[in-house]
């Protein structure tokens, strides 16, 4: 018996949910008042719900069908798991995005698939939907589209023309991670098509001579995702695989995933609970090397194994093994610096760095921007406190590290 | 005397702002003003409302100010009009106030301003639109109902507006309304009760809910943190969240305890069929080319792109080698197209030599580079490398045949003779390499852009071309041998 639609959408969303990407921010501006048509786009992108996982819901985040020739080890959709298997017509796939949007449970429409016949195949049906979308229906929402590495130029040039975003996952932090668990998967071509993708980007972001008109590619960038926990490699080896990969491809970001245990998994993966707080500490030593001046090896040298701390966030873990270069003097220090003590964050150091042209900063004035001052007060010197000799003691770890914490039920 | 102002709305920006003008040009001190929304608080006593005669410079103001207040005056908190003035009053005498991000004022301001933009942005983060019917013909109609904590309405509306420019709506709040029909938006302040509300098509987003998320992953106070409990009552989703949290410790377990199963048909199908493919059968410089893509003979394949392989045709007189593939080669596949590449298609141009007769390589096929902030810096291949990599070159050299091998920089040299040799002791000079064609040595172009005095460049450049100009000379010079 055909399966209704909702149940397909079950099956369809249950198969999207291990992609850790829902931005639907950094794209262009646009809206519907004047040109007709639905939806805008204004900068930073909006969660209209968050599911009990914590994460955040913007975009309707489906597969097209979640059959696959592919064989991921990693993967709920790999061809030798035993899932139900559906799929949309790109018809479906248009009303739920446009029905959806009109009652405002979303900001648009994350769009991938599993491989089906082959990779044009797959891409042209995906294209399909953002090309209906756009021209038919005028629709001026968020589109991120997953390319297939392998699909022909002409598809991803016609993606690129639709989607706000396009990303490819390297899955991998390793080339052998990558051999070993997706055993189809060319680490060579999916960095081959990033390539092609920052080539096509930044093309498309200088206007061209010939017709002062931008041709449009992917305005909101491209962006990957890793998996974490499924492999052996430890965090150093990641994160410099994420330096590479933003200093190559022009990434917007670089999701990392907690491996998380599928139905019908493959028995060659840990059955473990996904790496939570690893994959926090990740995300905050990305933060780290984007916006805070720091180097991937100076994030990662601290310990032998490679690891990150789980239980110090990677700024005061780097700010206990480098205490020579405290106190901070908030007056005084360069913005660099003061972005290297533990608790400040950008807006503090910009409030800092304001306020200091006009006059002497004191502990209460920080206390006023809501920063941390028990955190912060070994770190620093202002105008009326100076931490003597709490910087030397052996305990400030202890003193620092925060007390167990306890997931409460609702 | 104390003055009292009365506000036209709770969230009356253009009101507050003529009071606020007057008021200064009066030169009435903050502490002196009493400030009312609408009707509220409405005294039996006498009030004092009028306008005191101007005695004051007409209040300036900086633009930043007039964005805070904007924000600020939609605030529910009683004091927002009397903590604006009090701002507003301080900026004549101290004009950067706001750039004091930590006076006390200013704090209280930013912290209002803050909780207004977040009601605002979970306003249009949580309305729910449920589609109502329509006349014959017309727009499609939705109504929805919320409930802020700030006087947001009219100053959410408009992105409404923009966002659902094809249909018609309606929000609903305690606060006030708006509505976009026909394209025309309209926002009243009049409280409106609560509709009945229903439509089909919130199953489908319940379903869509309950199946994105990933019981393994439970985390229930960062939802709470941003999907706060207030909010609750108007999201159709919501009812569900207490089953979800409570089926999850069950879900988990029966993941963890589900036997393999044996993979179904199809897929042994697929493996019979992938086993069976034939690999690649191309040869000459095509099947050279097709096997070095996956080569892994030194470490530098991990980091880079891909194998940057020769180009060219597939017989050459002409053979020219440089030292690898850079920042752009790498990421076309291609050797010399980046900055480098076009130094280099220049002097051949002026060397007479169509770059399309010529086979175009690297001594190393592979891109090396050290990683500086998000930036790719060149790093010169150790000799290992060249060890390794120039297998490939052998391999090029024994099926492209050149009569002729221009070596641009040391590491191509190296690649080509064995040997690490001063550059300068070479240079412009052809001789014999032992395996038979003969070669002629001459700088890297990179080095010629490395050059930073403007006159050395423009020099260098110009032996560059001749060093080309000469290999060309030696190629249709009807004798030519190198000197042994
Ligand atoms: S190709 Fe994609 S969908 Fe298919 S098994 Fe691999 S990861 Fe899963
Ligand atoms: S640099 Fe040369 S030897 Fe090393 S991996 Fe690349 S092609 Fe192979």
């Amino acid at each position: 018996m055909p399966r209704s639609l909702r149940e397909r959408l079950a099956i369809l969303s249950d198969a999207a949910k291990y992609d850790a990407s829902c931005a639907s921010s950094g794209t262009e501006r646009r809206d519907s008042s004047k040109s007709g048509g639905l939806g805008s786009t204004e900068g930073s992108g909006i969660c209209h719900a968050y599911a009990p996982d914590g994460r955040c819901i913007s975009l309707l985040k489906v597969l097209l069908t979640n059959f696959c020739i592919y064989d991921c080890a990693y993967c709920i959709n790999r061809s030798s798991s035993n899932v139900e298997r559906a799929r949309f017509t790109p018809e479906e796939v248009v009303w739920l995005t446009l029905e959806f949007y009109r009652r405002n449970y979303i900001e648009g429409l994350f769009l991938s698939s599993g491989i089906i016949r082959s990779s044009d195949h797959t891409m042209e049906e995906m294209v399909r939907v953002v090309r209906e979308l756009r021209t038919t229906h005028g629709f001026r929402g968020y589109i991120h589209l997953k390319s297939i590495p392998e699909a022909s130029p002409a598809l991803i040039e016609e993606a690129g023309l639709y989607a706000d975003r396009l990303s490819i996952n390297v899955e991998m932090p390793t080339d052998a991670g990558l051999a070993s668990l997706a055993p189809e998967k060319r680490p060579q071509g999916i960095r081959r098509a990033m390539a092609a993708l920052r080539t096509k980007i930044e093309e498309a972001s200088e206007p061209t001579m010939r017709t002062r008109k931008r041709q449009r590619f992917a305005p909101a960038g491209q962006s990957t995702q890793m998996i974490v926990g499924a492999d052996e490699a430890n965090d150093a080896t990641i994160l410099a695989t994420s330096g590479r990969l933003y200093g190559s491809y022009g990434l917007r970001r670089v999701y990392y995933s907690g491996f998380s245990p599928i139905p019908d998994a493959s028995s060659r993966l840990p059955p473990q609970k996904p790496p939570l707080m690893r994959e926090h500490r990740l995300y905050q030593a990305d933060w780290l090397f984007r916006f805070y001046g720091f180097g991937i090896e100076e994030i990662t040298a601290a310990r032998p194994d490679g690891m990150l701390d789980l239980d110090l966030d990677p700024k005061l873990a780097w700010a206990l093994a480098h205490r020579e270069d405290f106190p901070v003097d908030v007056n005084r220090a360069a913005r660099e610096m003061l972005l290297r003590v533990p608790g400040f964050g950008t807006k503090a150091v910009a409030a800092i760095l304001a306020t200091r042209r006009h006059r002497r900063i004191r502990l209460e004035d920080l206390g006023r921007l809501r920063v941390s001052l028990a955190k912060v007060r070994p770190f620093i010197v202002t105008a009326d406190w100076t931490p003597l000799t709490l910087i030397d003691r052996d305990d400030l770890g202890a003193l620092l590290r925060p007390p167990p914490e306890q997931l409460t039920l609702l | 005397m104390r003055h009292t102002v009365r506000l036209g709305g709770a969230a009356d920006f253009a009101g507050w702002r003529d009071a606020a003008r007057d008021l200064l040009l009066g030169g009435i001190p903050p502490q002196e003003v009493d400030w009312r929304a609408g009707d509220a608080g409405a005294s039996l006593l006498e009030e004092n409302t009028a306008p005191p005669p101007p005695v004051m410079p007409p209040p300036r103001v900086p633009p930043a100010f007039l964005e805070l207040a904007e924000a600020v005056i939609c605030h529910s908190d009683p004091a927002r009009f009397g903590l604006l003035y009090r701002l507003i009053a301080r900026l004549q005498a101290e004009r950067h106030l706001l750039s004091d991000a930590m006076d006390a004022d200013v704090v209280a301001a930013r912290r209002l301003e803050k909780a207004v933009r977040r009601d605002a942005h979970k306003m249009t983060a949580f309305v729910r639109f449920r589609e109502a019917p329509q006349a014959e013909g017309a727009r499609r109609r939705f109504i929805a109902w919320f409930e802020p904590e700030h006087h947001i309405v009219a100053h959410t509306a408009p992105f409404f507006a923009r966002r659902f420019g094809d249909m018609d709506w309606m929000i609903l709040t305690p606060r006030g309304s708006a509505s976009l029909t026909d394209g025309t938006l309209s926002v009243s302040e009049e409280p409106a009760r609560k509709p009945d509300l229903a439509d089909p098509t919130d199953e489908l987003w319940l379903t869509y809910y309950a199946n994105i998320f990933n019981p393994a992953r439970l985390k229930v106070k960062a939802m709470l943190s941003e999907m706060p409990k207030k909010y609750w009552a108007n999201l159709p989703e919501a009812a569900l969240i207490p089953d979800l949290i409570a089926q999850t410790p069950a879900r988990v377990a029966a993941m963890a305890e589900q036997e393999m199963r044996r993979p179904p048909l199809f897929h042994e199908r697929l493996q019979a069929r992938a086993t069976a493919e034939p690999t690649s059968t191309a040869e000459g410089l095509a099947g050279l080319r097709e096997e070095a893509r996956s080569c892994t003979r030194c470490p530098l394949h991990c980091h880079a792109t891909q194998t940057v392989f020769g180009e060219g045709p597939d017989r050459a007189e002409l053979m020219i080698v440089g030292e690898q593939p850079g920042d752009h080669e790498d990421l076309q596949g291609r050797p010399f197209v980046g900055p480098a590449g076009q130094v280099f298609d220049e002097a051949m141009r002026h060397a007479g030599i169509d770059r399309g007769t010529a086979y175009v390589t690297n001594a190393v096929k592979h891109f090396k580079y050290e990683l500086r902030g998000k930036r790719r810096l060149h790093q010169s291949p150790n000799s290992a490398e060249v060890e390794q990599c120039r297998w490939w070159l052998g391999q090029e050299m024994a099926l492209v045949r050149p009569r002729l091998v221009v070596a641009m920089g040391r590491t191509a040299v190296l690649a080509l003779t064995g040997r690490a040799q001063k550059l300068a002791d070479l240079r412009g000079r052809v001789q014999a390499l032992p395996a038979g064609p003969a070669m002629l040595a001459t700088v890297h172009p990179s080095y010629l852009l490395r050059l930073p005095d403007a006159r050395a460049r423009e020099q260098e450049t110009i032996r560059f071309r001749e060093d080309l100009a000469a290999a060309r000379n030696w190629l249709s010079a009807p004798t030519s041998s190198p000197a042994r």
